[in-house]
């Protein structure tokens, strides 16, 4: 079973309901015991980095992520669950975050915030990824220590931006997949099918 | 780079999409789930449906059309049209809209700004404004469908709903809509560098030329029309093809 984590703020039934339009079973969760018995993870963030982390701990699934991960389960962040797996962000100052990678969110510098629309993800780790338009809601993205993580760039306002990485067992995306059509969609089917 | 939106916006009532001559064709004219997908699949970048309904059942209907679109279509869609307080917003997010779009309850309640930020963030707080110019380099906000002026200068207005936490500007020129002669420039320029948060600009696109100028004199984030799509004038990947052409980075 696909199991979409629910940590009680963002729209996740928008996740849901692409999953349902492409014909995989999948159930809406927060209890953790249903985290380890997933044979798949999916982490979609909506709102603010230090509401999300506290909501995380509260609901005792910090842990369970952490274990799911470096067990090796298939794993895919989507928006602020890509920057929850860093060490923290400027968003909220002072909280710590899933730490499975060191890095920060930051806030774009140039632009109008929050970024939304449609922007090109372009590929340094083909394969997954493909060059395209994906959409985007976003006023912080993610600055890594470990560059080869990177698996799509994108520039918002001749700023570039980490918009995905990839390492072993985990993906994760700045973009909704969910939310941009056809592409999107492929997207999703494809890592259904590789991990 | 992020590209140019291109928004349709479809008018509902009573669960149908009404305007639309050229919808008279279609097997199940008026299903605003079969129309907002023929906008998807035609390379629409969101929708926004407005409701007019003016019944009290309102909502109960709303939040089912939600529902069956959220399930259907998978680009990001608004929805409008009579949202008064913060359970009318959660009852359509939850149901599965991405954003919502307020404009006569934030003019009088402009905490519901706030409020509705704080719980769902901004990103998906949309506040319409109907602008109508009053003289030079003056629009004054209008509310109840432009039916009720304020006496609120539209500039003001535009900032403090920023401030207030609105993710997004929903400019409509109320001089300028149905005549099909071209979206206000000048207001939209105006407001799109005043706020530093995106700003769709409504209300008047008729040519190519004039959805072209939205964005190149307009400084708009995202250009929204109702008839130009609905009487089939142009399809949303005519109007792409052509912005494409004239330098405007869109997605094709």
């Amino acid at each position: 079973m696909i199991i979409i984590i629910d940590y009680g703020s963002g729209n996740v039934s928008s996740v849901k309901n692409t999953l349902d339009f492409i014909g995989v079973d999948s159930k809406i969760t927060s209890n953790p015991n249903e985290i380890s018995e997933a044979q798949k993870i999916i982490f979609p963030g909506v709102g603010a980095f230090g509401y999300a982390m506290q909501q995380l701990r509260e609901k005792k699934l910090e842990a369970p992520i952490q274990e799911a991960i470096k067990n090796g389960k298939p794993f895919l962040g989507i928006c602020l669950g890509l920057q929850l797996l860093l060490e923290e962000s400027e968003e909220s100052p002072g909280i710590r975050g899933l730490s499975i990678y060191k890095g920060k969110g930051v806030k774009f510098t140039t632009g109008k915030i929050p970024q939304i629309g449609w922007n090109e993800t372009v590929p340094i780790k083909p394969g997954l990824f493909e060059r395209g338009y994906m959409y985007f809601v976003n006023s912080y993205h993610v600055m890594l220590t470990d560059e080869g993580l990177v698996a799509t760039k994108s520039n918002y306002m001749g700023e570039e931006f980490v918009s995905a990485i990839k390492s072993k067992n985990v993906t994760a995306v700045q973009f909704h997949p969910e939310k941009s059509g056809e592409f999107g969609i492929d997207f999703l089917k494809r890592w259904l099918n590789a991990d | 780079m992020l590209t140019k939106r291109i928004i349709p916006c479809l008018d509902v009532k009573d669960n149908r999409v009404v305007k639309g001559k050229n919808f008279v064709d279609l097997m199940d004219a008026g299903d605003p789930v079969k129309l907002g997908k023929k906008y998807s699949d035609e390379g629409a970048d969101e929708l926004v449906f407005l409701d007019i309904t003016a019944s009290h059942e309102k909502r109960k209907t709303m939040v089912e059309m939600v529902k069956k679109v959220a399930k259907n279509i998978f680009i990001p869609f608004t929805v409008g049209g009579g949202i008064s307080d913060i359970e009318d917003i959660e009852a359509l997010l939850k149901a599965g809209a991405d954003k919502i779009s307020i404009n006569t309850s934030a003019v009088k309640n402009p905490e519901l700004i706030s409020k509705a930020a704080q719980r769902f963030g901004s990103q998906c707080i949309v506040v319409a404004i109907d602008a109508k110019k009053i003289s030079n380099g003056k629009w004054e906000v209008y509310v109840k469908g432009g039916r009720e002026p304020t006496g609120i200068d539209a500039i003001e207005w535009a900032k403090k709903a920023k401030m207030l936490g609105a993710g997004e500007i929903l400019l409509t020129s109320m001089d300028a809509d149905g005549t099909k002669e071209g979206y206000d420039v000048e207001l939209t320029r105006i407001i799109s560098e005043a706020v530093k948060i995106p700003v769709i600009a409504s209300g008047g696109a008729g040519n190519l030329e004039s959805i072209k100028d939205a964005f190149s004199q307009g400084k708009a984030d995202a250009a929204l029309a109702a008839s130009v799509f609905h009487y089939g004038k142009y399809s949303i990947h005519d109007v792409k093809e052509y912005l494409a052409k004239e330098g405007i980075r869109v997605r094709i």
